[in-house]
């Protein structure tokens, strides 16, 4: 088994427009859970990290309950593609790209993350 | 430039006219052609149908429908951003804009609608706009940031569309419809009721019966409000026009083609112009061969298929187009609406059925003819059997209509599958695919996946609405056909959750990881899993912690990635993203210190408390960073979790039993406190209840539990497999006359060898049902031991009852676990802005409206306006 390097002062940073926001210290990401970020324009993100490191930022809201819990779902893989689903009513949205899953007229923000 | 091969030049780049290019490459006219397309807006053919989903995230890449793959592979000539200025008949020419000139063999003519703006005064003033094309929106968008109002003109499908996205972009929205009800063409009055009723719930307000008689202006010449016919002035930045679309036929009329009289390029059955055998018309600039211009895409897509057709001239396939259906189902503002056939009932001698319920904002109608032929309908508030009704229309359903309207619950609901449905029966519309068409994808082509089938057929691909059906309709194929249905537990794992269980138990292996990289499906080795088998294994782990040496706590190290999201944070997720907070109160048993400090505590942090169905007491409507607070009081006043978040032990509930009820035999208060004390922590495939009577009068309906006990004047009987919810069963009886060793015996082994055998989310009651044998089985290995297995039985539930510890306790003395409580992981002391509440019976309950808002302006974050 390989370790990741990990070293606890890089943080996770979000692109907005054209800066990179810094989000948190990568170590409060838990591989496989998400948590939640405020923008400053009051906008919410939801940040994920998995099991290789990789890291994934969508919007928090759920577009079918309404309510700003999708970085409490679960996180899985499907045909290769990282998804969430929503901790309401369970529907999964990809990762990447925000679309969601179980209905293709749904896609949500997607955007891009890094460890700096 | 001239070429020997004959050339078809497409005006308008739409959604027809990408139809129509396809269905000429299907039909290989765009090998022998050369096909010339002329496209005015500056990007090609997208998504019209989904435009407003540009408000919910979709990038104008996503809507776009042209895959400039195919545009090259079939070496279509495509102009972007250069319209078609004029047309010469005579020499068959087209001229762009750009100057270019354009030979035509065959001229086909697909240039869509425009949005009519009434000619009221000002009505091109700064801040008026239309809604049909992304430059539209986009123009809207950037207005909407110095706006705070806005209002739509015409609250028919797309004015609604169009609401909605500025209320999403966060402006106050009015509705003006000058119709006395919304989306009049199609609901009636009825269905408009409802849809008034829930739309102005979202904070909308609606104006009906009213016109816009005029824009007024400011100096600058900005719009600041609009007068109505009834003399009213509306306060407003900004203005939608959405009064209906025209067709674009300009272009035809300055060449001499025939156009109707309410405008529409007039076409015969092939789709081509009166006038002119080498021009055609299709979209909605056509005028069809009945008399209508079609405003919708279906339509739409058939003509296209009939122009190609056409021109191929191909003697095998003679398409005509004479007139189509209107049916739409939409999701506007989250309200379903859906009309069907003849919605307003103008067929000779019909009836109707109606449902209504206006509290509920629900409306749904049927028009039946006087033979029992279904003719058409509408659904508001609840469109979920449009996809089969609308597929019934004009033939007699099988059950009766009412039961097809009534909603589930009401009544016995009819469970009308589409397996009900005849072969020529059309499932998706919008593409014209039938029943027949689907079971031959599965069954000829092999597709096994809605995607597949998708694909496969169009089925599916424009409005979405018959997805549902179609799925329903691909699994009965598979089943049908026989193709073995995968017993695995998920796409990750082969095997069930039994097999599952004994490789854990056997092999020791106690990480999720281990588990899934040494026995999990090829393509899933390595991965992350899914939300299926995640809380799944966990529970496995958490059952058996203490025998196979992983940490009994559930939010330790990887444990912590597995749980559902409730488990994850101890506490009931609820639907605007608060919490619920349950103690556990063994066997109901509660003093009245406990009961002070309860009040206390949801006083301070002003919960809404209920007493539940399980004899305790939930408070409700804790937000995430105030869980911990929460719980270090009650931890401190000697409560412990009630996992009513958990698939675990719930509630042993009792009746009051011998120490006080005159006909008590046994001490139930005693035994049910024993057992809840015993059990509580313990994870299992499903939530586990328990009830403890006291007599055969049964005050604690324990033949409703998973295991119950009613006590006998020799000791005490034990029930298995009873439940209550969706579907009640009574328990059986398994043993009788029982000590209290005996009693606690036998529910460890039952309970072990339960959590051993069940499937994921099988209760016992179903477990018991399911499994070869029976109650007989359990029977003989729970109380006979016919399997030698009942010491393991008895040990592992041994290390459960000595390993147990309260999980809030130790949460709230972990620093590290409870920086997971938080709303926002940069902003810890910020709570979430879309969880709030309003009064309700001197309580509170959700704001819901405020959910649809979404996302709150980042100065009212900042001002705290959360703590409303
Ligand atoms: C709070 C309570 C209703 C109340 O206000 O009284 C309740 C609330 C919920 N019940 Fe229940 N049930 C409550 C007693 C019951 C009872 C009565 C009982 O336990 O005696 C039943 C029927 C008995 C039974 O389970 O057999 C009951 C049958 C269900 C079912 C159907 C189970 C089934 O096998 O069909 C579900 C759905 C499920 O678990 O999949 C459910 C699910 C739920 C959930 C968890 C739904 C959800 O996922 O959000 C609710 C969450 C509560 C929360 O957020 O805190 N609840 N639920 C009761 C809590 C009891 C407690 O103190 O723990
Ligand atoms: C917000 C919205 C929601 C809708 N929702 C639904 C729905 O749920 N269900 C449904 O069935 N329908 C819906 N519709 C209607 C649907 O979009 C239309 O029926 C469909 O787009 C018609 O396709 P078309 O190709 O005929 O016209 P269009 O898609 O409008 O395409 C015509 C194209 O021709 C171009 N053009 C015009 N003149 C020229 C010229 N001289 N030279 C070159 N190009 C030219 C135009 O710029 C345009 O791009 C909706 C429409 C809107 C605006
Ligand atoms: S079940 Fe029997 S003992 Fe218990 S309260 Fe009812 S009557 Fe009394
Ligand atoms: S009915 Fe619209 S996609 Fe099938």
């Amino acid at each position: 088994m390989t370790l990741a390097p990990e070293t606890t002062d890089l943080k996770v940073q979000l692109k907005l427009a054209d800066d990179w926001f810094t989000v948190c210290d990568l170590a409060q990401l838990l591989p496989g859970r998400g948590v939640a970020a405020l923008l400053p324009d009051g906008r919410q993100v939801a940040l994920f990290r998995d099991r290789t490191g990789a890291l994934y930022a969508i919007d928090n809201r759920d577009p079918f309950g309404g309510a700003a819990v999708l970085s409490r779902g679960l996180t899985g893989t499907h045909q290769g593609r990282p998804f969430v689903a929503s901790p309401l009513l369970k529907q999964r949205f990809d990762l990447k790209t925000g679309q969601c899953l179980d209905d293709e007229a749904v896609r949500i923000a997607a955007y891009e993350v890094r460890a700096a | 430039m001239s070429t020997g091969t004959p050339t078809i030049v497409l005006v308008g780049h739409g959604m027809v006219g990408q139809r129509f290019l396809e269905a000429l490459a299907e039909r290989g006219l765009t090998a022998t052609h050369r096909v010339v397309v002329l496209c005015e807006e500056p990007r090609p053919a997208y998504d019209r149908v989904a435009l407003t989903s540009y408000f919910s995230g979709k990038t104008p890449e996503d809507l776009s429908m042209t895959d400039m793959e195919f545009i090259d592979t079939h070496g279509i000539e495509l102009y972007v951003g250069d319209p078609a200025q004029t047309i010469d008949r005579e020499a068959k020419k087209v001229t762009a804009k750009s100057g270019q000139v354009f030979e035509y063999d065959t001229l086909v003519l697909a240039t869509g609608s425009y949005p009519f703006v009434p000619p009221v005064p000002n009505k091109d003033a700064e801040g008026c706009f239309v809604y049909r094309t992304i430059e539209d929106l986009l123009a809207i968008e950037e207005y909407a940031k110095t706006a705070t109002t806005g209002a739509v003109v015409g609250g028919g499908l797309l004015g609604l569309e169009a609401a909605g996205a500025l209320k999403g972009l966060g402006l106050t929205s009015h509705i003006v419809e000058f119709a006395p009800r919304l989306m009049p063409v199609q609901v009636d009055e009825g269905g408009g009721a409802a849809l008034l009723r829930t739309i102005e719930e979202m904070g909308l307000s609606v104006h009906t019966g009213v016109g816009t008689q005029e824009i007024v202006v400011d100096e600058s010449g900005a719009v600041t409000g609009m007068k109505l016919s009834d003399g009213s002035e509306l306060a407003t930045d900004l203005v939608v026009f959405s009064a209906g679309v025209r067709p674009r036929d300009q272009l035809a009329r300055d060449c001499g083609l025939t156009v109707g009289e309410r405008g529409g390029i007039t076409v015969d059955e092939q789709c081509r112009t009166v006038a002119d055998p080498h021009v055609f018309a299709i979209g909605e600039c056509a005028l069809a061969s009945d008399g209508r211009v079609y405003g919708l895409v279906a339509p739409g897509y058939e003509q296209a298929e009939t122009a190609a057709a056409t021109i191929a001239a191909d003697e095998s396939e003679q398409l005509t187009f004479t007139g189509a259906d209107l049916s739409t189902k939409l999701k506007l503002l989250g309200v379903d609406v859906a009309s069907f056939g003849d919605a307003h009932g103008t067929a000779e001698d019909c009836l109707d059925v109606v449902y209504s319920d206006s509290r509920a904002g629900l409306y749904k109608k049927l028009v039946i003819g006087r033979d029992g032929t279904l003719l058409g309908g509408i659904l508001v508030g609840d469109a979920e059997a449009y996809g089969t009704l609308k597929a019934f229309t004009g033939s007699v359903p099988p059950v009766s209509p009412e039961s097809l309207v009534l909603p589930a619950g009401a009544g016995a609901p009819a469970q009308l599958g589409p397996s009900a449905l005849p072969d020529e029966a059309i499932i998706c519309s919008c593409n014209n695919v039938t029943k027949g068409t689907i079971r031959g994808a599965v069954t000829d082509h092999q597709c096994t996946t809605v995607p597949e089938v998708k694909k496969c057929t169009k089925a599916g691909t424009t409005c979405g609405s018959c997805v549902k059906v179609l799925g329903q309709l691909i699994n009965a194929e598979l089943e049908a056909s026989g193709v073995e249905v995968d017993k695995g537990l998920c796409g990750c794992f082969s095997q069930t959750r039994e097999e599952l269980y004994e490789i854990v138990l056997a092999l020791r292996i106690n990480t999720y990881q281990d588990l899934l990289d040494r026995y999990g499906r090829d393509g899933a080795k390595g991965g992350d899993g899914c939300e299926i088998c995640k809380p799944a294994v966990g529970s496995i782990i958490a059952s058996l912690a203490p025998t196979i040496g992983a940490s009994g706590y559930v939010l330790d190290g990887e444990q912590a990635s597995l749980q559902d999201s409730n488990d994850h944070f101890l506490a009931n997720l609820q639907k605007n993203g608060s919490y619920s907070v349950v103690p556990r109160i063994p066997g109901g048993e509660i003093t009245p210190e406990g009961l002070i400090v309860i009040g206390e505590i949801a006083r301070d942090f002003g919960l809404y408390t209920k007493i539940t169905g399980g004899q305790r007491i939930d408070m409700f409507g804790a937000r995430v960073e105030q869980l911990p607070l929460i719980w270090a009081r009650l931890v401190d006043a000697g409560f412990e979790s009630g996992h009513a978040y958990g698939k675990a032990l719930r509630t042993v509930k009792s009746c009051v039993g011998q120490t006080w009820c005159r006909y008590g035999v046994q001490d139930s208060v005693r035994m049910a406190i024993d057992l809840e004390l015993r059990y509580r922590g313990l994870r299992s495939p499903h939530k586990l209840k328990s009830a403890v009577s006291g007599c055969q009068r049964e005050c604690a309906e324990a033949q409703s539990k998973d295991f119950g006990v009613i006590a006998t004047a020799n000791g005490w009987n034990l029930y298995v497999g009873g439940n209550g919810g969706a579907t009640p069963r009574h328990a059986d009886l398994l043993a009788q006359d029982l000590s209290d060793a005996e009693l606690i015996k036998l529910i460890d082994r039952f309970l072990m060898f339960y959590i051993r055998t069940a499937d994921r989310l099988e209760r016992t009651s179903t477990w018991l049902e399911r499994i070869p044998g029976g109650l007989d089985h359990v029977r003989d290995v729970v109380v006979e031991d016919s399997l030698g297995i009942c010491e393991e039985l008895e040990s592992l539930m041994a290390d459960h009852v000595a390993h147990y510890a309260d999980e809030w306790a130790t949460t709230i003395n972990d620093p590290e676990k409870l920086s997971r409580f938080v709303s926002f992981v940069n902003a810890p002391d910020t709570p979430d802005p879309v969880v709030g509440f309003i009064p309700e019976r001197d309580q509170i309950k959700p704001d819901l409206p405020l959910l649809s808002i979404g996302m709150r302006p980042a100065e009212d974050v900042l001002e705290g306006s959360a703590q409303r």
